[in-house]
């Protein structure tokens, strides 16, 4: 197995309603056959459209979802098969920092005692050394080491984001998965929330999984990127490839789609655009052909392939099958 | 910036009394009728239980400012030791219906699926017989005691505590603190109950002073039925019942102890009627 994370085969459907009571049954797809891998200190962007479960897929690598199906593995640890005490030792080694900093730190706990916590449960350290810790942490975040006695409600969104990010960092660990980091903040902040998580990933040599929707903000951050779509990866490559010479008609889509300062360079989307379908319902073959324009007769019925046009790009169109 | 800011739950509950006058008044009167059962033996003119014969059913006069009961015991005297029963009973068994029926519910909002159904089942149950009844069944069980009326009137107030803590608990469990608690590595007793349950402390307050008033409703009325604590202590319950014989002839024995119920249970719902006004919308807005 190679260092780094690998993920094959990962899938995971959501079950709602059925029983006696519950009404008719439903299954949401929401990973279905993913796979992809980020080397070790090597940066993954998963893009998509909010539903298409990226972020299903980022829980899935911690374990904070179970999934169905798929292989995990992180340097020599099988994390889809790891029991209660290989789960302690990925909590070490992996760590998630999420989008909502209003919703992802406990308002009736200190700063000190959210970032202590951690070296308490796991027994790294404890009392004046562990708030040593607390404090050079919160430094390296670019906060003052004075805030520990205080409660989130005392920050703005900016400052809770580094908050959740120091906790994140507390164990010390070498992989961090990144829930939608800056989404959540004002324009404004999320260009330094941005800037402090590429300062920390050089610093710290640290590997990350980078989920977003926003395809701006994968660019700046991401050497690899990674498309999904309604549960599936459609193109996977290298970031300044991928973003030069879309292969996939979804990608391009996306693409188009990201705001151009130019108005001049901007293109007519109207008969690209639509709704997206549901996922408990995926329409058969390629999902995305109601909304391609480029869809065949072959699109309706089998599902594309994965093929690998050119070196290190991956995509599942039949365009390129 | 200071660097020592309050707890947000104690600065809700201060902000609280300032907003709220309702809750202020309750709050004065219920540190009032504290203060009278802590200093019941310097206050009271005369020993509560020491009867005299003599002066029986006396009206109230200059020597006993509330009269005399059938007994000759000072009216005034067993209604300062009778709050203290009734503050006793009423604190001990919320605190243990409080942190019981919180755990259950913090445990079946958490846990969910076959747990919940189970306690919250089992709750339901407890709900459906009315307070009052459910209480004598058990002290008529367990005989009549102090002890006995505690845990009695505790058992009876867990299911409202299970429900208050489970609501709350179902929305804490899908904030993203607690997948980064577990994310983290903290077990599911931790996340429960050092991460969930302090965010719905105030919550159980609010409720825990409403209840209060509820179960010194019920501790007198299993005394006013004789299921209480055993004379000659004297409890507000038992005194009304004594003074029901005489309620003709000397009205003054069962109406001040009423009195006394009365005062005490509306302090405690003005009380948390203000808090839960006062701190829910701070809540909502977190």
């Amino acid at each position: 197995m190679s260092d780094g994370l690998t993920v094959s085969g990962l899938s995971k459907t959501f079950v709602s309603g059925g029983g006696l009571l519950g009404g008719p049954e439903q299954r949401v797809r929401a990973v279905d056959d993913v796979s992809f891998a980020v080397e070790e200190q090597g940066s993954l962007g998963l893009v998509g459209e909010s539903g298409c479960g990226k972020s299903t897929a980022a829980r899935c690598v911690l374990r904070l979802i179970e999934p169905d199906a798929g292989a995990i593995h992180y340097a020599d640890i099988d994390i889809a098969k790891a029991g209660r005490h290989e789960l302690v030792r990925i909590r070490r080694r992996i760590q998630i920092v999420f989008q909502d900093p209003y919703s992802s730190l406990n308002p009736r706990r200190t700063i000190r005692q959210t970032l202590t916590e951690p070296l308490r449960v796991h027994g790294v350290c404890a009392g004046r050394e562990a708030d040593e810790r607390a404090g050079q942490m919160l430094s390296e975040v670019g906060l003052s080491r004075d805030v520990l006695n205080r409660y989130p409600h005392e920050f703005s969104g900016g400052q809770r984001q580094r908050v959740g990010i120091a906790r994140a960092l507390m164990l010390e660990p070498s992989f961090v998965v990144a829930d939608e980091p800056v989404s959540a903040l004002d324009v404004s902040v999320q260009a330094q929330v941005l800037r402090l998580l590429a300062d920390l990933r050089d610093r710290r040599r640290l590997g990350f999984l980078f989920i977003s929707h926003d395809l701006g903000v994968i660019r700046h951050f991401c050497k690899q990127v990674a498309v999904m779509y309604l549960g599936r990866i459609v193109e996977q490559g290298p970031v300044e490839e991928l973003f030069r010479e879309p292969l996939h008609p979804y990608t391009r889509l996306l693409l188009d789609s990201s705001p151009v300062p130019d108005p001049a360079a901007r293109r007519d989307l109207s008969e690209e655009t639509g709704e997206v379908p549901s996922a408990s319902n995926p329409p058969p073959g390629c999902a995305f052909h109601p909304r391609c324009p480029h869809a065949m007769p072959v699109c309706r019925e089998i599902r594309p392939a994965t093929t690998s046009p050119a070196p290190n790009r991956l995509v599942a169109c039949h365009l390129y099958g | 910036m200071s660097t020592r800011t309050a707890n947000p739950m104690w600065s809700a509950l201060a902000s609280a009394f300032r907003t709220n006058k309702t809750s202020w008044v309750g709050f004065v009167m219920i540190v009032l009728i504290i203060l009278a059962a802590l200093l019941a033996p310097v206050l009271a003119p005369a020993d509560p239980i020491e009867q005299d014969i003599l002066r029986k059913l006396e009206p109230p006069s200059a020597e006993s400012i509330l009269g005399t009961d059938s007994f000759g015991r000072d009216i005034l005297s067993r209604i300062l030791y009778g709050a203290r029963i009734s503050l006793v009973v009423g604190l001990a068994s919320i605190l243990i219906a409080s942190l019981i029926g919180g755990a259950l519910g913090v445990i079946a909002g958490y846990v969910g699926g076959r747990v919940d159904r189970l306690i919250m089942g089992a709750m339901d149950v407890m709900l459906a017989f009315p307070t009052l009844l459910l209480g004598l069944m058990i002290v008529a069980m367990i005989g009549p005691s102090l002890q006995n009326l505690i845990i009695a009137i505790a058992l009876t107030e867990i299911a409202p505590f299970a429900r208050i803590a489970r609501a709350p608990t179902l929305l804490l469990r899908e904030r993203e603190f607690i997948e980064a608690g577990r994310a983290l590595g903290f077990s599911d007793l931790r996340l429960m109950f050092v991460h969930i349950l302090p965010n719905i402390v105030s919550d159980l307050v609010v409720m825990g002073t409403l209840w209060m008033a509820q179960a010194i409703r019920t501790e007198a009325s299993l005394s006013f039925i004789g299921l209480g604590v055993p004379p000659p202590t004297a409890t507000w319950g038992s005194m009304v019942r004594e003074g029901f014989e005489h309620i003709l002839d000397a009205p003054w024995l069962a109406v001040l102890p009423s009195l006394a119920i009365l005062l005490t249970v509306i302090a405690l719902n003005m009380l948390g009627d203000g808090l839960r006004d006062a701190i829910d919308p701070k809540l909502r807005r977190e």
